[in-house]
């Protein structure tokens, strides 16, 4: 290891993709590209500026975890059953068939068949992290074709399991299993232990998470609430491969069973960086692993067995696609978003190899051509982008239903003012996303059966966690003040789609959030009171339509004036000279409409007076 | 969003006359503009309509010439601005009234409209001459068909009879009264029904535009009433 400190590695590792991945994003390229690039510049095989890969790998599998239990928030149970056509169906129809083209190509070649078949098993698995933050960065990871992908993925994750198991018994010369990861369990208290883990995820997430955030987010500290979200995927990480099983499948797991908790959005919100940055560093190791010696001494023959790996994943996946009715651009796309080799490959070569299965020789020729797929797969798609997809359109709308539903109306504060604004939005039929600080207020709300969410509306990424990028309308009804003008100002720079509603205190903080870019503000307590006066009128003795229409006189003036104060509204001095100018004549205005009004004024339209006046006129 | 009240300045300018300053009394000031035809539209559910909402729409275009004016999108409270509303009256030469017929009758809002509006002192009486020479026309859709404005019909009345109040009201305030269009059978009428009448009120707004004689009489001014 040329640099020995955590620090210098941090340096380097960060410094490489700040400059790489900009520059990859600037041309084009996408981030992932950007990473892998800085990867290989700095790797053990060009700049050597960091060495031993896999602690820093093991470290950034990570990422791919939190990926999944990312995905796995977005994925409510039912929404998981109503994917088993993909995950089960298209899942397994790619594992097996491509499994059997690449050991057939294998044989072909003229590799033992057992080789060829480990070899096919272990190729026809793609990388989960290459694959979701590519569609996700081209905007498809919602539709039709990231359903399908995500099926597969989840599905290849899942049979990572059984192969440990099978694997082995391709050895041509019996080995005692030295690379288990399972640390001495072994066949029945194996599935027993799975089968515990599993259930102890499934019930920890039903029953036991919701109070331990409710009680953590009480507490109000941003801190320990992250330290517990990281706290809950590294438990959950480590319970899985205590087990040996995927450690991202159980990551998915656990996000599944949270994705109806009123934390998740704040959960999502935390988590996030921690993937993007984590992913990066997984992108970068890849990138670093390309061993450059071994590509220099078979450039030819490593290129070319990527290249036929890559075609042969991509055109079967595709036709796989189509078998299961896919349009053909879609199944194409997915074809060549699947095309490479995945992450779980440097495992179970590890681990094929230990137990004898393959030679090291070829391990490491594997190793090769997985690790130039991955780089390659960026550029694929890029091409396909370019001149693959023809006329064939590529659906980007989202599945209905597919993940979590988008909202029109965010309500930002659920209190005693949102509440009203929300339920009437909401009983008309509008989706709408809601958000409170108030730990007490959310449980009582979700003991009545509302999905609300926890979390402080002024934070970007929780806005946009709720929807703030596809939603009509934000009701903003917090009651701070402060808050809420920081609020305007956040969704009217970020979310400029968006029209927002705002409760305002008062009349200068009306003013205050119109100026931020409020679209529409209304005083909290002004049609309450307005509506509380015109009861007392007609306590007072007035006709109900005569203190309704007193009301509504009161209403207009008052906007009226409003309006007009407005554009003194920064001039500290001449708004209270103004407004007491205009506070004395509203006052008069009102009490000259109090004395009129009774008999005329507002009642002008009834009033007969002066056509009863001037008939008399006439007559005389 | 449109149910909210504009209280924000976008709102504002959809659905009200933009107000510029004006003195302690609030009198109004309304915009200057050019246009010489007063649109006044009254359905209280358009979101449902068919032939009113598709007449609206044909027309909607002609934003040159035509103020419109959707008065339950305005005044859904029934809170009717009665200053803004006779200066809006005053800055226009053709007034349409356009509407579904509804128990032989207005919907109404664009009722409340006449009584809060139409003044003693501005609209009739000895004073009241502000609407003198302009011109009324009658826009009505009817359930009926043709033959129950018969005599042997279920409306036993020719539809003329049941407009004979607006005519009265014009004859009153000094507006001359234009021959109302009518499209009757609303229930039974296709879309390319629809799209023929729509075409033809189109015509018809038109031609009333360009028979105006080149006066320019009244001009938006700008002062309140
Ligand atoms: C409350 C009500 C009263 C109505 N009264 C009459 C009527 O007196 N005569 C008639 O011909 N149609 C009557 N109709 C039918 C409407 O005139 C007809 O639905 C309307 O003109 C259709 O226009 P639209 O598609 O714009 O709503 C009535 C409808 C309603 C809802």
């Amino acid at each position: 290891m040329s640099t020995d400190t955590v620090l210098m590695q941090a340096l380097v590792y960060l410094l490489a993709s700040v400059i790489a991945v900009p520059i990859a994003k600037r041309a084009g390229l996408g981030s992932v590209l950007g990473y892998l690039i800085a990867g290989a510049a700095i790797g053990p095989f060009a700049l050597h500026l960091v060495g031993n890969q896999a602690d820093v790998m093991r470290f950034a599998e990570f990422g791919v975890v939190i990926l999944l239990f990312l995905i796995g928030l977005e994925v409510r149970p039912a929404l998981l059953w109503s994917m088993r056509a993909a995950i089960f169906g298209l899942g397994a129809a790619q594992l097996i068939g491509i499994g059997l083209c690449i050991a057939a190509a294998a044989m072909a070649l003229g590799l033992d068949w057992r080789h060829a078949a480990a070899i096919g098993a272990i190729l026809a698995m793609s990388s989960t992290a290459i694959v979701l933050q590519t569609l996700d960065e081209k905007g498809l990871r919602r539709g039709a074709v990231g359903s399908a992908a995500f099926g597969v993925l989840l599905f290849q994750d899942l049979s990572v399991i059984p192969l440990l198991v099978l694997l082995p018994m391709l050895a041509v010369v019996p080995v005692v299993a030295v690379a288990g990861a399972d640390g001495g369990l072994h066949g029945w208290w194996h599935a027993l232990a799975v089968l515990a883990a599993v259930l102890a995820i499934v019930a920890g997430g039903r029953y036991l998470i919701g109070p331990i955030f409710r009680f953590i987010a009480a507490t109000r500290l941003r801190e320990i609430y992250t330290a517990t979200a990281l706290l809950l995927v590294i438990g959950v990480t480590a319970l899985m491969q205590l087990v040996g099983m995927s450690p991202a499948l159980g990551a998915f797991l656990a996000g599944v069973m949270l994705a109806e908790n009123e934390f998740r959005r704040e959960l999502e919100a935390d988590i996030e960086p921690f993937r993007g940055l984590l992913l990066g560093l997984f992108f970068i190791t890849v990138g670093a692993s390309l061993d450059f010696g071994l590509l220099m001494r078979h450039p030819v023959l490593i290129l070319a067995l990527t290249l036929g790996l890559m075609a042969i994943k991509a055109v079967a996946m595709s036709g796989i696609a189509r078998a299961f009715r896919m349009p053909w651009g879609d199944a194409r796309t997915v074809g060549v978003a699947l095309c490479q080799g995945g992450e779980f490959a440097f495992v179970l070569v590890g681990f094929v190899v230990g137990a004898g299965v393959l030679t090291s020789e070829l391990g490491r020729m594997l190793n090769a051509v997985v690790a130039v797929s991955m780089v390659l797969t960026p550029l694929v798609f890029l091409l396909h982008e370019r001149f693959g997809q023809g006329n064939a359109e590529v659906s980007t709308a989202a599945v209905p239903d597919a993940f979590d539903e988008t909202a029109d109306v965010i309500i930002a504060g659920f209190g005693r003012f949102g509440q009203i604004a929300g339920r009437l939005i909401a009983a008309n039929g509008f989706r709408t996303s809601l958000l409170d600080v108030s730990v007490s207020q959310i449980e009582l709300l979700r003991r009545f059966g509302r999905r609300i969410h926890y979390g402080d509306a002024t934070r970007l990424d929780l806005l946009r966690a709720a929807g703030a990028e596809k939603a009509r309308l934000l009701v903003i009804a917090i009651d701070d003040r402060e808050k809420a003008l920081e609020l305007v100002e956040t969704a009217k720079q970020y979310f400029p789609q968006l029209t927002i509603l705002a409760r305002a205190w008062d009349r200068r903080h009306a003013y205050e959030l119109l100026d931020r870019g409020a679209d529409v503000v209304e005083r909290e307590t002004f049609e309450g009171g307005l509506a509380l006066g015109r009861i007392g009128l007609q306590r007072l003795g007035l006709r109900a339509n005569q203190a309704l229409r007193a009301a509504n006189l009161f209403r207009r003036q008052d906007r009226r004036l409003f309006d007009e104060l407005m554009p003194l509204r920064d001039d500290e001095d001449g708004f209270i000279l103004a407004s007491r100018q205009s506070q004395a004549t509203l006052d008069q205005l009102l009490s000259a409409e109090l004395q009129e009004s009774v008999t005329s004024d507002r009642d002008r339209g009834w009033d007969t007076s002066s056509v009863a006046e001037e008939m008399r006129d006439a007559a005389e | 969003m449109k149910s909210f009240w504009p209280f924000g300045r976008r709102k504002r300018v959809i659905a009200k006359p933009r107000l510029a300053a004006s003195g302690p009394s609030g009198g109004p000031v309304l915009e200057r503009h050019n246009r010489r035809m007063l649109l006044i539209l009254a359905h209280p559910a358009l979101q449902r309509s068919r032939v009113n909402a598709a007449l609206y729409a044909a027309v909607a275009d002609m934003a040159d010439d035509v103020t419109f004016h959707d008065l339950y999108e305005s005044y859904a409270d029934f809170s009717i601005d009665v200053e803004v509303e006779q200066q809006r009256l005053a800055d226009h030469d053709l007034i349409i009234l356009q509407f579904p017929m509804y128990w032989y009758a207005t919907p109404a809002l664009l009722k409340e409209w006449l009584d809060m509006v139409w003044l003693h002192g501005f609209a009739y009486g000895r004073s009241g001459t502000r609407l003198h020479g302009k011109t009324l026309l009658c826009a009505v859709t009817t359930g009926g068909e043709p033959e129950a404005y018969t005599p042997s019909g279920s409306n036993r009345f020719p539809i003329a009879e049941f407009l004979r109040p607006m005519e009265a009201t014009a004859y009153l305030c000094g507006l001359a009264w234009a021959e109302p269009f009518i499209i009757h059978d609303t229930f039974q009428i296709d879309d390319a029904g629809i799209a023929i009448q729509a075409a033809r009120y189109r015509k018809r707004l038109a031609e009333l535009i360009a028979a105006l004689p080149v006066t320019n009489s009244a001009p938006a001014t700008a002062t309140a009433a």
